[in-house]
């Protein structure tokens, strides 16, 4: 693959990611918790030969920005299906897109999520990754009701993250630390099956993982096989210095959010990001950084200036990423534009679901071909990782050549 | 229609000896394909529903891990969400612990597949409180034996309250009102109780179904007891007559006695077949895949988990082992469940039957260690099927094979037909969720606002 090629991903949130998505003429509602929808919107990416579709999860309901609160409205999307299980779902109906749901990892358990990763990967053929997400709200952690956590202000957050806070970004490095060993806990080729012995696996290839930190241990070894990737792919979405550290040290990509409000431009992030690399101590394999844009786009009925003052009307978004109003020509612009900067891509949230993944389908991906700078078939082999340019051979750390 | 209808449940073999894993035929325990291939052919055959075990670690012998017989598996609940892609009528059943999950996360998971499946979720209960199992989880071991019950019970209390805590008019999601749920508190509750203390928004709506079925092993008076109030099926562990039918009265009384309905509480034991063109062949196949089934190192392995010592040095070929049970020992074989309460008396019923008949320790285990299979030509397999269940033995089946994924397909094109063509079993699926499968009602909704306090 031409290695100018842009990444493109689409993430999928209920009914797309403005606020007043839901009432769209084109747009499902009352079908959000059905699998058909699910389905179309997955092939409809694939369709458009998309790196992958991420797969938003809160591990709560829907309660708007971290410092908000407000979940009790009635006139707003409420609700939505476990993430991880969506994408399960979508695995058999689709054969070359890569699955990246959100996982929380605040009040889980990392076996668990270990576990469940790695089975994304079998069911999909190497095409899974994940998304781990902290869990920074008391609400949330009041479903669970093991441990307290305290709301955080916005105004807490001008000085850095307060101590507890930080310490949730810590604990989820350590959760992907885990995943990441429970999955090179059996060694490629571990199952023998030899019949004269009766030994179905080697079992010098099969390891305790023995993880003893600060927070959880977990000894293992996985009761899963190592997945077809060796290592799924990891992204973290990130806003500040912890959560540049946690994808520096933990992830293979980066969701960031260049001109978001109160954010950096997309120079600027990098930079910040760069430094998160620096101060980990660096890294084998560079972190992929994605741009996270709300967009909405054109539509053959009404310019996207005009869709996004109508819909701002009836409910005006609020986001953590910068909103992108305007043509398919206008959005290349902007992504190549990234791209110069050292973006591998970017990470398109619609505006409203199916209409802006139509025209990013439809439209941008075209207009991208046009400029050389999309792929215009998925590659025969290589799963996720192949997809995004990972290595795609993973040494396993337990292995001793 | 008076004849009663057949329940049929697929399990996979999995992490056993039973499953020939030798068999030149068999295939992947971890690739998809032998899901899917095992869901299809059940589907094909109008079976209700495809069973799927749960691992949380790996088996252990003297420590380490245990390399003899099937090893590994993949994680239950994806497996189950992407079968829901490629069936259609199939209920979707898991093995989920109630120890190692917490009633939010695991409420939230099976209603997204209930979802997912258009309402064939359902949900086998165990427990545990194995501390070997909980070094893999961040709570660790904590239970104590004497609360596996009420820690269940409490679990599916909180999970029926999460599943019902939306009623069945949300979401609304009316464009023109700009409402999409009808009150600003849908899915909201509080449990507490002695095991949970939690409060918030659920974020899933309720199910084609209502909610998933639930399903529990109950074979203490206890268990019984349990599984009788709030069960949709239970995992009987008799699958002859006449205990059967002593167990299928139990449970139908204390269901009755809890204010249900009999037909509301099935009762399904496992089983497995054999399948040949004659009684003899069929018999000469099931002798052949027992022999394979058992070696001598598994026969002493087995044994181990009952002596709970190293029996290594025996003579699979000789007599039973001849020291006691070493009950106060660390588990030799840990990570699995132990379904012999007394060892001695175990040891000594053991001995007897060996004398009696004059068994190798290897026999013995053969002659033991059975899971009640139906062998024969397909007419006397249906035959004695039918017989089972419309002597109320059972109300169905959770029946597999020996070979994976391949063996369920002998059963689905040989048997199934004869047991359509006397209306045991369904010409074809009539409705499209589990419950419609089962002949369960549609669980009526709780209360608006549901509150749990106990």
């Amino acid at each position: 693959m031409a290695t100018d090629h842009l990444h493109i991903a689409a993430a999928l949130d209920g009914a797309g990611w403005h606020p007043a998505a839901w009432r769209e003429p084109a747009a499902r509602p009352d079908a959000l918790f059905s699998p058909g929808y699910w389905a179309d919107l997955a092939r409809t990416a694939e369709r458009g030969l998309l790196d992958f579709v991420a797969i938003e999860d809160t591990f709560g309901i829907q309660s708007g920005l971290l410092g908000n609160n407000d979940p009790d409205r009635t006139d707003q999307v409420r609700g939505r299906l476990d993430a991880l299980l969506t994408a399960s779902f979508l695995a058999p109906l689709t054969s070359r897109i890569g699955l990246v749901p959100v996982v929380s990892v605040t009040h889980t358990e990392p076996f668990h999520v270990a576990k469940a990763t790695a089975t994304l990967d079998h069911t999909s053929l190497g095409r899974a990754g994940w998304q781990p997400r902290v869990s920074a709200r008391a609400a949330e952690a009041a479903l669970v009701g093991r441990r307290t956590v305290a709301d955080v202000r916005r105004a807490d957050l001008r000085d850095g993250l307060p101590s507890g806070l930080a310490d949730l970004f810590t604990e989820a490095a350590d959760v992907v630390e885990v995943v990441r060993a429970l999955w090179d806990s059996w060694e490629d080729g571990a199952e023998i099956r030899d019949v004269a012995t009766r030994r179905f696996i080697d079992r010098d290839r099969v390891h305790h993982v023995d993880f003893a930190g600060r927070f959880f241990s977990v000894r293992g070894p996985s009761i899963t096989p190592r997945p077809p990737q060796g290592q799924p792919v990891v992204a973290v979405l990130a806003h500040r210095a912890e959560p540049y550290e946690l994808a520096a040290r933990a992830a293979d990509l980066v969701h960031l959010t260049p001109g978001g409000p109160g954010f950096p431009d997309a120079a600027g992030v990098l930079a910040d990001v760069g430094r998160a690399v620096d101060a980990v101590g660096g890294r084998a394999e560079p972190l992929r950084a994605f741009g996270d844009l709300v967009v909405v786009l054109d539509t053959p009925d009404e310019p996207a200036r005009e869709r996004l003052r109508r819909l701002d009307a009836t409910a005006p978004i609020v986001s953590d990423a910068a909103v992108f109003a305007g043509s398919a020509a206008e959005l290349a612009d902007l992504l190549l534009g990234w791209q110069a900067l050292g973006f591998r891509g970017a990470r398109l949230r619609p505006a409203v679901l199916p209409d802006d993944l139509d025209r990013i389908v439809d439209d941008l991906v075209p207009e991208l071909q046009r400029r050389g700078r999309f792929r215009t078939a998925y590659p025969e082999a290589g799963g996720l990782r192949g997809l995004l340019g990972l290595p795609t051979h993973v040494p396993n750390r337990y292995a001793h050549a | 229609m008076s004849r009663k209808q057949i329940i049929l449940g697929a399990y996979l073999g999995g992490v056993n000896h039973h499953t020939a894993w030798w068999h030149p035929r068999a295939g992947s325990q971890i690739d998809f394909t032998t899901f899917e291939h095992t869901a299809r052919t059940a589907e094909r055959g109008k079976f209700d529903f495809f069973f799927l075990a749960e691992g949380l670690a790996l088996r252990e012998r003297a420590g380490k891990v245990f390399d003899q017989d099937i090893v590994g598996r993949p994680d239950t609940l994806p497996v189950l969400a992407s079968l829901a892609a490629v069936t259609t009528h199939l209920g979707l059943a898991g093995t989920l612990n109630a120890t190692f999950n917490e009633p939010y996360e695991l409420a939230r998971q099976l209603a997204t597949l209930d979802q997912l499946s258009g309402g064939r979720a359902a949900w086998n209960v165990v427990t545990s409180f194995d501390a070997f199992t909980g070094q893999n989880f961040r709570r660790g071991g904590f239970l104590d034996h004497s609360q596996r019950y009420e820690r269940a019970q409490e679990m599916i209390e909180a999970v029926r309250t999460l599943w019902d805590s939306w009623d069945g008019a949300d979401p609304l999601a009316d464009k023109a009102s700009g409402r999409f749920l009808s009150r600003p508190d849908a899915g909201a509750f509080t449990i507490r109780s002695s095991q949970f203390d939690i409060t918030g928004r659920f974020p899933v709506p309720r199910s084609p179904q209502g909610r998933p079925v639930i399903l529990q092993a109950g074979v203490s008076p206890q268990g019984r007891g349990f599984a009788a109030r709030s069960s949709d099926a239970i995992f009987s562990p008799y699958g002859r007559l006449p205990e059967a039918a002593e167990f299928y009265r139990d449970v139908k009384a204390r269901a009755v006695a809890h204010g249900r309905r009999p037909d509301d509480v099935k009762i399904l034991p496992s089983a497995s077949f054999v399948l040949g063109d004659t009684a003899a062949e069929a018999q000469e196949r099931h002798r052949e895949v027992r022999q394979q089934q058992v070696t001598g190192q598994t026969a002493l392995i087995l044994l181990e988990q009952v002596w709970n010592r190293d029996l290594s040095g025996y003579d699979p070929d000789g007599p039973l082992p001849d020291v006691d049970p070493d009950a106060d020992a660390p588990p030799i074989i840990q990570g699995r469940a132990f379904v012999h309460q007394d060892r001695l008396a175990t040891v000594a019923k053991w001995r007897k039957i060996a004398e009696e008949k004059g068994l190798s320790l290897r026999e013995l285990v053969i002659d033991q260690f059975e899971r009640g299979p139906f062998v024969g030509t397909p007419q006397q397999v249906a035959d004695a099927l039918d017989d089972f269940v419309q002597n109320d033995g059972a109300d169905g089946v959770i029946i597999g094979s020996h070979l994976v994924p391949w063996g369920l397909d002998e059963f689905v094109d040989r048997v199934v037909p004869l047991l359509q063509e006397r209306g045991a079993l369904r010409a074809d699926y009539t409705g499209s969720t589990l419950r419609d499968n089962l002949g369960l009602p549609v669980p009526a909704h709780a209360a608006p606002a549901a509150t749990a306090v106990r």
